[in-house]
């Protein structure tokens, strides 16, 4: 059985081809640079790349989940998970909170030319103080006469520097805790915010961002979907932020590996092609495996996911797993590679460097664990 | 995946497994053995010919079934046990099924199915295991039948079993081209049988058979001579896949044992449940076993399907007796110093699942076959298909076509057969007498047969009958005269007729599982 019909390969195959025209043969610049260049963002939206899922109306192309998963996959075959990264964070995390919780003038203002691909935008929860702990959040939005005075930092924002527009949330009920929490959207130009670049491990295509807000007055129209429900908001976007971290992982261990066996098929090392090394042959079918296993994992959790189907603990399962997979894997791959891997010339210490975030970003791994415990050991349900 | 037929059938079984075997496993476990009078009352159940045909006793269903049969019997507590059905139903009959002649089939494959005899799969000797090629068994042909000498080794069921399906060199100066299987009865002049003492298993037997001019009959070669290879290499896939199925419903199992232990042990004041580290340990297995679990249907799905998934069902049984290893390993830390007890389950499940990466092809010989095709792009194709030496696939195929041709005319013949459809009256009469015969059912059961319905109510002490009852009975089975008739004349399976769809149950599905023992 297949999850994939003839349109959807189709659909691989001109995205692959878009790719490998005006990514792949600049990725190592944007690695140096630290962003993809602003006129990215608008070839990307004129292939309709960012509008995938959403409506037509917006702009979109209402296209089933599996067009998303094509695109995250090749996306993860570019060798560049900053530049990845940067794409998915607008498309994944900031469309797709305005698609959701938006009013219609929001989405006019920045759903549509966000699919367009002239805007582009960034979601901003976690903060100095706490990442995954969303209840100790401490940034705060009062109101004052009809607008909003938010004060407070977020930290680790990808695309938090250079994007045109930010998600963020705030309390705006702090006593409430968690149930105090709203979502706002706000423009790059806003007086009283701040952002400054963060320096990293890898990721180094994309911008990562502390960001200050000193008193930032907004408008009342500023606040996405309603008020004190961003905490619910948050927890909705899970499932998908999880599955789309855990179809990066396998397909970026799938390329890794492809790339090490390429690479060891060519080398010779005692008169002979490393692949005829048995040791590093069942190395090379272990890992296999395991890809193949997580793969069909996460294809599984696609479907249900499309099929609406309540996956809370299944999603944090197949991330907490793939992302340690493709640790793993880009660590052998660098191992197969010896000195070469150390080498920024060949790809693979970037592939290394860069999955390193998968374990950490979007919940670490031990968040994850934390949440398939209590579900299953103190059978919590999640909505 | 699974339909509301296969939950039914799961519960069924499940409710079977807690009555016959669950209460005496520790026994045979102790014992080393299991009584001989347990098969037939699986083999009345159906379990031992889930997908084979109707016609040898077989419930011809899916694939899935076989899915649901291994996840339970995986889930009983006892390795030992659990090999023994699947040795019977996945790794030693599907050859007499698949290549066996007809011969074979009636005398062997029906008492298979039965339950009567217990069947083996003879493929390794004290010199080679899945370097099939080296055997040195050999069956060589003179006065009409083949002399078998030689060993094997490692045998499941091969010392209170019946027969075995061993494979041999009919020619030993050639290699692959020189296997073939060969049904041997093990109580045969010449055998030798020695029971092994092993590390886990223990309701299991394992033998080592030696072969001293063992006489066996011409008639019992599966097949063709010098097929054996390319049947075993097709058979090996579903070897594969029954014991990745095992793999992860046995981690399943070791997950909610230990689950409900680390609830009820307290440490320091608290149970032990609420202690992070444990609980991230639980999480990062179930999580493993969960992704194992999707992967092993979808291979499940895709082998259903027909088609020939060599690498997935290979990818599979290594990563699933790996897991399984490393979950049983983990299980039984959380038990403390009582998971070093034989009074829980922990210290036998790690000991039986240790099995797991040697038996049926070992983790290196797993990863040896992923690497050839990963790395080597080398492909495997379905026996029949393989292009082998000239001679031998010339004489295969020679000598198969008139016996595939003979089989169609069989299943035309027995269908001319069929009785004509009982008018009501007769049904009602013979329903009557069926439920004269058999012991109160204990429930109401009815038969709708859409304008008319035969009730059966059995909550008294006979099995009383009436005609069109408007009272609702407890189970209510939808089913057309033309398919009752036949379930009367015992040319239809009640069970098969459920899971084929054709009949329809509403109400207390337990009820209709009984349909069996009204039909006689």
């Amino acid at each position: 059985m297949s999850y994939f019909t003839e349109e959807h390969n189709q659909f691989r195959q001109s995205l692959r081809h878009f790719l490998n025209k005006e990514v792949v043969p600049n990725v190592d610049e944007w690695e140096k640079l630290g962003n993809p260049p602003r006129d990215i963002w608008k070839k990307f939206g004129d292939m309709g790349y960012f509008g995938l899922r959403f409506p037509e109306k917006y702009g979109g192309l209402n296209l089933d989940f599996f067009y998303d998963v094509i695109f995250l996959e090749e996306l993860a075959k570019i060798n560049s998970a900053g530049t990845s990264a940067a794409l998915g964070a607008h498309s994944y995390l900031s469309l797709a909170h305005l698609n959701n919780e938006g009013s219609e003038e929001q989405k006019q203002k920045y759903l549509v030319p966000g699919i367009a691909g002239e805007l582009f935008g960034c979601l901003a929860i976690s903060e100095p103080g706490g990442g995954s702990d969303v209840a100790s959040m401490r940034t705060t939005a009062v109101k004052d006469g009809s607008d909003w005075i938010i004060s407070g930092s977020k930290t680790f924002i990808t695309n938090g520097v250079l994007s045109d527009y930010l998600i963020i949330s705030a309390k705006t009920e702090p006593e409430l805790k968690s149930a105090g929490i709203s979502m706002f959207v706000i423009d790059r130009n806003t007086k009283g915010l701040s952002a400054t670049k963060l320096d990293k491990l890898g990721w180094r295509a994309s911008d990562t961002a502390e960001i200050a807000f000193d008193e930032m007055r907004v408008p009342a129209n500023a606040l996405l979907g309603e008020e004190n429900q961003g905490f619910y908001y948050i927890m909705q976007q899970f499932a998908l932020e999880r599955l789309i971290m855990a179809i990066g992982g396998v397909a970026g261990s799938e390329y890794a590996l492809q790339y090490g066996l390429d690479y060891m098929r060519e080398r010779e090392a005692f008169g002979r092609p490393l692949t005829k090394f048995q040791e590093l042959r069942h190395r090379v079918a272990q890992l296999a495996a395991e890809i193949e296993m997580q793969k069909q994992f996460v294809y599984h959790l696609c479907q249900r996911f499309t099929d609406n189907e309540y996956i809370v603990k299944e999603a944090a399962m197949a991330k907490l797993l793939a992302t340690q997979l493709s640790d793993k894997v880009t660590f052998e791959v660098v191992q197969f590679l010896g000195g070469y891997g150390y080498m920024e010339d060949y790809q693979a210490s970037r592939m290394w460097r860069d999955s390193r975030l998968g374990q950490i970003g979007g919940g670490t791994s031990e968040i994850m664990k934390e949440i398939i415990a209590k579900m299953m050991i103190d059978e919590i349900k999640y909505n | 995946m699974f339909t509301e037929e296969h939950k039914i059938f799961r519960q069924g079984l499940r409710d079977f497994l807690d009555k016959e075997v669950m209460p005496n496993i520790d026994k045979w476990e102790e014992e080393q053995k299991m009584p001989k009078d347990l098969w037939p009352k699986f083999g009345e159940m159906g379990y031992f010919g889930l997908n084979y045909p109707e016609k040898y006793g077989g419930m011809d269903a899916d694939f899935m079934y076989s899915v649901v049969f291994m996840e339970e019997i995986a889930k009983c507590e006892s390795g030992g046990f659990m090999i023994l059905p699947a040795v019977q139903n996945y790794m030693s009959s599907p050859y007499i099924h698949k290549h066996g002649s007809e011969f074979l089939k009636e005398k062997y494959l029906t008492k298979v199915i039965s339950g009567e005899w217990i069947a083996s799969i003879g493929i390794t000797e004290p010199g080679a295991g899945s370097d099939v090629v080296n055997i040195q068994t050999k069956a060589i042909l003179e006065d009409g039948h083949y002399v078998v000498n030689g060993s094997k080794t490692f045998i499941t069921n091969g010392f209170y079993g019946d027969f075995v399906v061993a494979v041999v060199k009919t020619n030993p100066e050639l290699g692959a081209a020189g296997v073939s299987l060969l049904v041997i009865d093990l109580e045969s002049e010449g055998i030798t049988r020695t029971k092994l003492k092993k590390l886990g298993w223990h309701a299991s037997d394992t033998a080592e058979l030696h072969f001293d001019d063992v006489k066996v009959p011409v008639e019992n070669i599966v097949g063709d001579e010098g097929q054996g290879f390319y049947y075993l290499m097709g058979g090996l896939q579903v070897e594969r896949l029954t014991a990745s199925v095992a793999g992860f419903a046995s981690c399943e199992w070791a997950l909610q044992y230990s689950m409900q232990y680390m609830s009820e042990r307290e440490a320091f004041g608290r149970s032990i449940n609420k202690f992070q580290v444990l609980r991230h340990r639980i999480a990062q297995l179930a999580s493993e076993v969960e992704a194992l679990k999707q992967f092993v249907y979808h291979c499940c799905r895709e082998h259903a399907e027909g088609k020939y998934i060599v690498k997935e069902c290979s990818m599979a049984k290594l990563l699933a007796t790996e897991l399984a290893e490393k979950v049983m390993t983990q299980c039984l830390q959380f038990f403390g110093g009582n998971g070093f007890m034989e009074d829980f389950k922990m210290a036998r499940a790690y000991r039986d699942c240790r099995v797991g990466t040697i038996g049926g092809g070992s983790s290196e010989i797993m990863r040896e076959i992923i690497a050839k095709m990963v790395i080597d792009d080398t492909s495997y194709q379905r026996a029949g298909s393989v292009s082998s030496s000239p001679t031998s696939t010339g004489s295969a195929q020679a000598k198969a076509k008139p016996v595939e041709a003979k089989k169609e005319e069989i299943i035309t013949n027995s269908q001319t057969e069929k009785q004509p459809v009982m008018s009501f009256e007769t049904i009602e009469s013979a329903i009557k007498e069926k439920a004269a015969a058999a012991k109160p059912l204990g429930n109401s059961l009815k038969f709708n047969f859409g304008e008319q319905s035969v009730t059966l109510d059995g909550t008294g002490d006979a099995n009383v009958v009436t005609v069109n009852d408007a009272t609702e009975a407890q189970c209510t089975v939808d089913v057309t005269m033309e398919d009752l008739t036949a379930m009367l004349a015992g040319d239809l399976n009640p069970m098969n007729a459920f899971m084929g769809g054709k009949i329809k149950v509403k109400g207390d599905m337990s009820v209709a599982m009984k349909l069996g023992t009204i039909m006689g």
